[in-house]
């Protein structure tokens, strides 16, 4: 129906975002909501690991300790992370496929909506008489039903809400990918970030029905005498942990499959050379998706598993190791024998693979059964997940970094830029990188205070997380800056970019591609 | 060509700053590697059989570790160094190659399978289901742990030891801060030991690393784990699955002795009354006087109720109310004795019937309606504030008895 904007009402103000169907509206408001929770949960973050400076009371009480870091937890992944890389789905993915919106658009106003409210009712219980939800971002029962402070059925609401924002996201994704793609871009035509975004999308699909069950069960647990969890009434704690674990590793995947395919974009970018073994990128992502439903117990070793359980599944996370490689190898065979510059964006793909790299390794060596039966639950474990989650940030700030100019037809400060990478990785690897030792050493991880014998690392940790965190407030520097007054961003702004998103001019027009294109300008041509 | 030589031109021109990066950053990397190997900052070697395995399979992983990432981290850094755009590469233009391909998929399955074969190995020795000499059977509570040794009728539970004023930063800590507890739990050493871990209320963790033993404690089930340990030796570790707010606070201390040794000790626990053998409810011979009763009350309410409810009574509200003019402190007697006794369920208050001896409530509960003033408030309506031992044997036979 539409033509070229002409005759489009655009309301004004906050009517503008709250009412908008605009892809590139609605990914902006993702991706800021994204930040705002970023200094939020990273906040929080700072508050513990300060506690944690040395033994011995520092300043804040055990109680507070444990709902910071489940606070902490729960908004790094569901308000950071997973709003983040929708954001950028949002943006990207129909100017990449050629499509003028998203298939869904007033669907997509409203999976956006519900995040500020799902998230104001978590944090609303900060100021309720009562504690907060302090069980960990895992919360096992019985932990969280029998013994859950009140406020946890304000956290399980929470849940919910993320998990109806999160399918409808994805559902939207999905159907837009499959329906909206230019004629001439066939399935092994499509960007890596886009294939990575469908593969996600489908995950979140078979992942978030399932936790809505499960904090569904706690709820009647909680307030209609079930006892889906409850020993003393015949139910089984245990079940919690699958059900949980059935959607939690999966999720792991949902937050780590749309930062290889920022990778696979950034990284031929700045090599100037098309991406090494595309159909084995997209087969690689299919193959992990899948295996990421068969490892669950992975996280549930010690639990009392029987041997053949325990070995299958140490099996099958081990497996996952493969496809896993593979993308690895491909992603350096893509920078081997190409012309490599490093302007920021590709410095934090670089910083991505440098700790994913090391995650997969540690990763490696918690399948090991009797290995993780030293490594879980300690800071080893702490250590290993901080890893493949920050390599997921890097890829996300790598993607700000590389769309920016497109967004908003601005530069951002290239010195700042790299100032901010080289803080960022130098810091993040002070922080977890000693996290390691400590757990190997024997300190428990949720811990307020320890033993006398980590006190050093625990420092050097903790430095690490005030660097960390203050240079992130370089980032925003920089991104505001940006918008206000950054030069201004011609076209394609690299020279290596391929692909239909840089066919548009700089900034994006509000409306892109109500015809869709005739010519891929990909590297396929 | 882009040879060595421009790129080693490039390093010079550039480097200054990398260099000393790379300095820094080696001289961490070496720090790091160096405290990794000895044993201060690694996994224990521990003093079991199994224990030894797992530490022989962690190295093993380590270096596999180390191999594959040292491998990438240098294929980066040639890369880097010789395929830079400033220096006029051009890039290639071969995308696919299933050779390579196949190459990389091979190569990760011969390393796997490379630490599969050892740790299915350990894994089997971990289950090993051999008759085991005793049997121990660990009862997580918040925020404790109870022992019950089922072939020598011992049971005790054992408390952090560490006091409130060093976890206030109101004394130096001690050497053993927070790994330290009232009773450990004793064991022969080259006995096979059976654990038998359970839970009273949430999910805990049973760890010992020197021994290689980590086991969730879960209500309603009974995992069953062993160990053998070689070494006479102190072996500390603490609960490890977050279990409420002091998770941090109920650490684990076994004390391996020699089997002539545990036979004494045994011998020990079963003549002197020290609360560590469960008896019958029996009020002793001659009831307690008021001030004994305040004073016992004093030092039974430090060691078990002033992690939550404070020294000062104050408690932690709203978590852990406070007692201090509290409506069953300073309320009818029976229900302070059926809170006590018994517990409340669903919440961090524990049916303490099974933790301590008649004398001992009788005397906390003498000790809570007369401190912080609740005396005067007692007193003022009406409500007792001296309990005997005898008054809770007799509700305690009361209750079980038919
Ligand atoms: C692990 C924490 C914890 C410990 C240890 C503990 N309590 Fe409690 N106590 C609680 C909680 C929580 C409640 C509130 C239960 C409720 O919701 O009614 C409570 C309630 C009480 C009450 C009722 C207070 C009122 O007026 O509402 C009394 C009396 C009491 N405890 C006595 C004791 C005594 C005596 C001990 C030591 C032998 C003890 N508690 C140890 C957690 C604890
Ligand atoms: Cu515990």
């Amino acid at each position: 129906m539409s033509h070229a904007g002409v005759g489009h009402h655009h309301p004004k103000g906050i009517k503008r975002w709250l009412y908008t169907t605009n892809h590139k509206d609605i990914g902006t408001m993702y991706l800021v909501f994204a930040l705002i929770m970023f200094f939020v949960a990273g906040g929080m973050s700072l508050i513990f690991r300060i506690e944690l400076f040395r033994p011995e009371h520092v300043f804040i009480q055990p109680q507070f300790y444990n709902e910071m870091i489940t606070m902490h937890g729960i908004i790094m992944i569901f308000g950071v992370v997973m709003p983040a890389a929708a954001g950028l789905a949002n943006w990207m993915i129909p100017p990449m496929i050629g499509a003028p919106d998203m298939a869904l658009p007033r669907l997509n106003n409203w999976s956006f909506w519900l995040l500020p409210f799902a998230f104001s009712i978590a944090l609303s219980t900060m100021f309720m008489s009562g504690p907060m939800p302090d069980f960990g971002w895992t919360f096992y029962a019985p932990l969280s039903t029998t013994f859950g402070p009140k406020s946890t059925d304000f956290f399980i609401f929470t849940i919910h809400m993320l998990g109806l924002s999160s399918i409808l996201a994805a559902l939207n994704i999905a159907v837009t990918i499959i329906n909206m793609r230019a004629p001439k871009m066939t399935w092994m035509k499509m960007p890596v970030f886009v294939w990575s975004w469908f593969i996600t999308a489908l995950i979140l699909l078979a992942i978030m029905p399932v936790l809505a069950g499960g904090v569904t069960m706690m709820l009647m647990d909680r307030n209609f005498h079930t006892a889906f969890f409850e020993a003393a009434g015949g139910g089984d704690p245990i079940l919690f942990q699958h059900i949980f674990w059935f959607f939690g590793h999966p999720e792991v995947y949902v937050l780590v499959v749309p930062a290889f395919g920022v990778i696979s974009e950034i990284i031929p970018a700045f090599s100037r050379k098309k991406l090494f073994g595309y159909h084995m990128m997209v087969y690689a992502t299919i193959i992990i998706a899948f295996l990421g439903f068969l490892v669950w117990m992975h996280h549930m070793f010690t639990t009392g598993a029987p041997i053949e359980s325990q070995l299958f599944f140490m099996y099958s996370t081990m497996v996952i190791a493969v496809p896993t490689g593979v993308k690895l190898f491909n992603w350096m065979a893509t920078m081997h024998k190409g012309s490599l510059s490093f302007e920021t964006p590709m410095l934090f793909a670089i910083g991505f693979l440098v700790i994913f790299t090391i995650g997969g390794v540690t990763g490696i060596m918690c399948a090991l059964v009797p290995s993780d039966y030293q490594y879980r639950g300690s800071y080893f474990v702490v250590a290993h997940f901080h890893y493949p989650l920050l390599s997921a940030v890097m890829a996300i700030m790598a993607a700000v970094y590389f769309w920016l100019p497109k967004w908003c037809g601005k530069m951002y400060s290239e010195a700042m830029g790299k100032w901010h990478f080289w803080l960022t990785v130098i810091s993040v690897n002070v922080t977890f990188f000693p996290q390691h030792f400590i757990g190997l050493a024997g300190m428990p991880r949720r811990v307020p205070d320890y033993p006398l014998q980590f006190t050093d690392l625990n420092q050097v940790s903790t430095i690490g997380a005030i660097v960390m965190g203050l240079s992130q407030l370089l980032f925003l520097y920089n991104l505001i800056r940006t918008v206000k007054r950054g030069k201004e961003a011609p076209q394609r702004p690299w020279d290596g970019a391929k692909g239909l998103e840089w066919t548009l001019p700089s900034p994006m027009p509000y409306h892109t591609f109500e015809e869709a294109p005739d010519e891929l300008h990909g590297y396929e041509d | 060509m882009l040879g060595f030589a421009s790129a080693v031109c490039y390093l010079r021109r550039f480097s200054k700053r990398l260099c000393q990066l790379a300095i820094f950053i080696g001289a961490l990397c070496w720090q790091a590697l160096a405290q990794a190997f000895s044993s201060y900052w690694n996994m224990p070697r521990g003093v079991t059989p199994v224990s030894h395995g797992i530490y022989h399979l962690h190295m093993v992983a380590f270096w596999v570790g180390v191999v594959i990432s040292s491998f990438i981290f240098l294929w980066m850094i040639w890369i880097f160094v010789r395929y830079r755009h400033s220096k006029g590469a051009i890039p290639g233009n071969v995308h696919e190659h299933m050779g390579v391909e196949i190459v990389w998929t091979v190569i990760p399955i011969i390393l796997l399978v490379i630490l599969a074969i050892p740790a299915t190995k350990i894994l089997i020795k971990i289950h090993d289901d051999e008759k085991p000499a005793m049997s121990v059977k660990v009862t997580g509570y918040q925020w404790k742990w109870n022992y019950e040794y089922l072939d020598q009728g011992i049971r005790f539970f054992s408390n952090l030891a560490t006091s409130q004023a060093e976890i206030n930063n109101e004394r130096p800590p001690g050497p053993n801060y927070l790994l330290e507890v009232d009773h450990p739990l004793v064991l022969p050493v080259g006995e096979k030991i059976r654990f038998l871990i359970t839970s009273n209320d949430v999910i805990h963790d049973w760890w010992v690393p020197d021994l290689g033993v980590k086991q969730d404690a879960i209500p309603g089930y009974v995992n069953e784990t062993w160990t053998k340990i070689e070494k006479v030796g102190t072996y500390r570790g603490e609960c490890a699955e977050l279990c409420g707010t002091y998770h941090g606070f109920m650490p684990i201390v076994v004390k391996a002795v020699s089997p002539a040794a545990f036979k004494q000790w045994v011998a020990k626990q079963k003549t002197v009354s020290n609360g560590l053998t469960p008896t019958k409810p029996k009020a002793p011979a001659k009831p307690m006087t008021e001030s004994e009763l305040l004073t016992l009350g004093k030092t039974v309410y430090g060691k078990n109720c002033a992690v939550c409810h404070q020294t000062n009574g104050k408690g932690l509200p709203p978590t852990f109310p406070g007692l201090v003019a509290s409506p069953i402190a300073t309320g009818a007697l029976e229900g302070h004795i059926n809170i006590v006794l018994h517990g409340k369920k669903g919440t961090a208050m524990q049916a303490f019937s099974e933790q301590l001896s008649p004398s001992e409530i009788a005397a906390v509960i003498t000790y809570e309606r007369q401190a912080w003033g609740n005396a005067e408030l007692n007193k003022k309506a009406g409500h007792p504030v001296l309990v005997h031992a005898a008054d809770i044997v007799k509700k305690e036979i009361e209750e079980s008895g038919s």
